[in-house]
């Protein structure tokens, strides 16, 4: 809060004195604005810590500078203009609602990089898009669930009925069923990203209902202090929450937004900068699993071998042959997805028995 | 715990003095300090993320706590859950079978003649506020010992607000207060249970459910004007600036 306040001191300094685009560019400064609270342990701490990441690896090469909870829409756009004016080189936009406010400025300043994430608007030669295949890591937790659960039955928390969940819902259903078709998940949803006090309800709710193993797509610490409470297992959400339920956390899928940071703010410094789409996985360092932890070995083994599949074998968890819920064939044995198709997902596999909200 | 309910009186305190001493507009002033209090404790709180939090242990109770059933759920429970009962026992004495209770209510019902019978309207409302405050801060506790033994910002996620409506579905009793408090926890986890049960009803519905049978029953106990009216302090809301 304090930064912010500053930040936006910063901003509005800068603005006032009629400080043109900075003059020395001995440095090279990059700029984030970020959704949420840093301090939020899940997305936006995550994408925080990628800032982190930049610092300690250029030094003094570069200069940072953030602002934190800026909300979706005008706001959003005023600080972006506030960072291009304040001398940023390249600005990262870290959440999906940024997206228009981010090609209007973008037009305005067309020799600022701009970085939006999870959007796909790419309107100004200036804007680049980013991404990460979470999904990857949840194949992974189906594979584990599968192998831990005594029942065969996994409670699920997930958080709106958008694509980008979806997907993650039916990646782990897939990996479960690699390992046991007849695989069971009962999947509530919370209708929010962030309640602590609801996801617990949830987790409370499922664990009542006799699923012995829990995952989440929502972003705070409850449902594993209940399932540490129950003495069940269960996976982590966006950062390694090991310390917050050390003997249930199984892994957790951890977006490591570093790797990526770095290798922009480096092309930027190189002048080789272009515009570009990336929806980075495993391979690319972007998705990372926190350790394998309070499983036996054998279950460590496979969770082990399925990561390296992916990461070498360039695996796609959306491999042929899968069947839509109502039992139509959607891909042929061999057959994997493509991306599009995969970003607009909008229907369980077969073996979900839930009824996709609309 | 104590903290929190030192803070919840604080604060209380403070909106005494708006309130009451400067006689501000009592909507407003709530809804600012709500949002005070929520930036503070983001301010204060900020070391606290991301640590795991200290958990109450529940206080089991022996020998009743292995009562068939009801033993786990009545007996073997967070302290704060036995206050909590204690509180509504102790509230209900005290406004209706002790003076003090009296005088609470007369200041309530009509400022104008507690005032002319020199009762000290303005120091019984402080008192009335402080002690709300206070229960506030408890419940605030609650949520961040025992429900989910951890801090984060903005964690209440607006549920305090449900107090204003469960006074008001509980017409000033505080047993029904109680009551209501867990016919409103029940409708909440419900819909939850309802989701893993499989029951297809649109959990946008499930969970507009709390707040639907909130203007529900509203609707249904304002039906009878006379009987909402008569346990409605009639001083509700006014503001007493004496005559000099």
């Amino acid at each position: 809060m304090k930064k912010l306040v500053m930040a936006l001191a910063a901003g509005a300094a800068a603005i006032a004195y009629g400080a043109a685009p900075a003059a020395a560019q001995d440095k090279t400064k990059a700029c984030w604005i970020y959704v949420g609270p840093i301090g939020d342990f899940g997305y936006s701490y995550q994408h925080h810590q990628g800032l982190l990441d930049v610092e300690e690896h250029f030094g003094d090469k570069v200069e940072t500078a953030y602002l934190e909870s800026v909300p979706e829409g005008a706001d959003a756009e005023r600080a972006l203009e506030r960072f291009a004016r304040s001398g940023c080189d390249i600005i990262f936009a870290t959440s999906f609602g940024f997206m228009d406010p981010v090609q209007k400025v973008a037009a305005k300043f067309p020799d600022i990089k701009f970085e939006h994430a999870t959007g796909f608007k790419r309107d100004h030669p200036n804007v680049a898009t980013f991404n990460s295949r979470f999904h990857e890591g949840r194949y992974v937790q189906g594979v584990i669930a599968a192998k831990m659960s005594e029942k065969g039955v996994a409670g699920y928390i997930a958080s709106f009925p958008i694509p980008e969940v979806v997907m993650g819902i039916n990646a782990f259903m897939l990996g479960a069923q690699s390992v046991n078709p007849d695989f069971q998940v009962k999947i509530v949803w919370a209708n929010t990203w962030f309640d602590a006090g609801k996801e617990a309800d949830a987790a409370k709710a499922l664990l009542d209902q006799g699923v012995d193993i829990i995952t989440q797509h929502t972003d705070s610490t409850a449902p594993l202090q209940v399932a540490a409470d129950r003495g069940i297992k269960g996976f982590g959400q966006a950062s390694d929450m090991i310390k917050f339920a050390p003997e249930t956390q199984l892994t957790s899928i951890v977006d490591d937004w570093g790797p990526y940071y770095i290798e922009r703010v480096q092309a930027v410094m190189d002048g080789t900068w272009e515009q570009q789409d990336v929806w980075g996985g495993m391979k690319d360092g972007h998705v990372v699993m926190a350790p394998y932890t309070n499983m036996p070995d054998d279950v460590k083994a496979a969770a082990e071998a399925i990561e390296a599949k992916i990461k070498d074998e360039n695996f796609n968890p959306f491999t042929g042959p899968v069947y839509k819920q109502d039992g139509t064939l959607w891909l042929e044995e061999g057959q994997v997805a493509p991306d599009g198709e995969v970003l607009r997902m909008n229907f369980y596999i077969k073996g979900i028995d839930d009824k996709l909200p609309n | 715990m104590f903290a929190a309910v030192l803070v919840g009186a604080a604060f209380a305190l403070l909106f005494g003095f708006l309130t009451l001493s400067l006689v501000t507009n009592q909507v407003a002033t709530g809804l600012a300090l709500t949002l005070l209090g929520l930036g503070v404790s983001g301010m204060i709180g900020e070391a606290f993320i991301g640590l795991p939090g200290v958990r109450m242990t529940p206080l089991v109770i022996p020998v009743l706590s292995d009562l068939p059933v009801v033993g786990r759920f009545l007996f073997a429970q967070a302290p704060l859950f036995y206050i909590s009962i204690l509180l509504v026992i102790g509230v209900s004495y005290f406004l209706f079978s002790t003076r003090a209770g009296l005088t609470l209510r007369s200041v309530g019902d009509n400022h104008d003649s507690a005032h002319a019978l020199g009762i000290r309207v303005i120091a019984v409302r402080y008192a009335a506020v402080v002690f709300g405050g206070a229960c506030a801060g408890l419940a605030g506790a609650y949520l961040s010992l025992v429900y989910t033994p951890q801090w984060i910002e903005n964690m209440t996620a607006g549920r305090g607000w449900i107090a204003l409506a469960l006074v008001v579905f509980a017409s000033w009793r505080p047993w029904r207060v109680l009551a209501g408090a867990y016919l409103f926890g029940a409708v909440s986890i419900g819909q939850l249970h309802a989701q893993v049960i499989g029951v297809s009803v649109p959990s946008q519905f499930l969970s507009a459910l709390p707040y639907l049978a909130t203007i529900a029953v509203l609707v249904l106990i304002s039906r009878n004007r006379r009987l909402t009216m008569v346990n409605t302090p009639a001083c509700l809301g006014r503001p007493f600036v004496p005559a000099r």
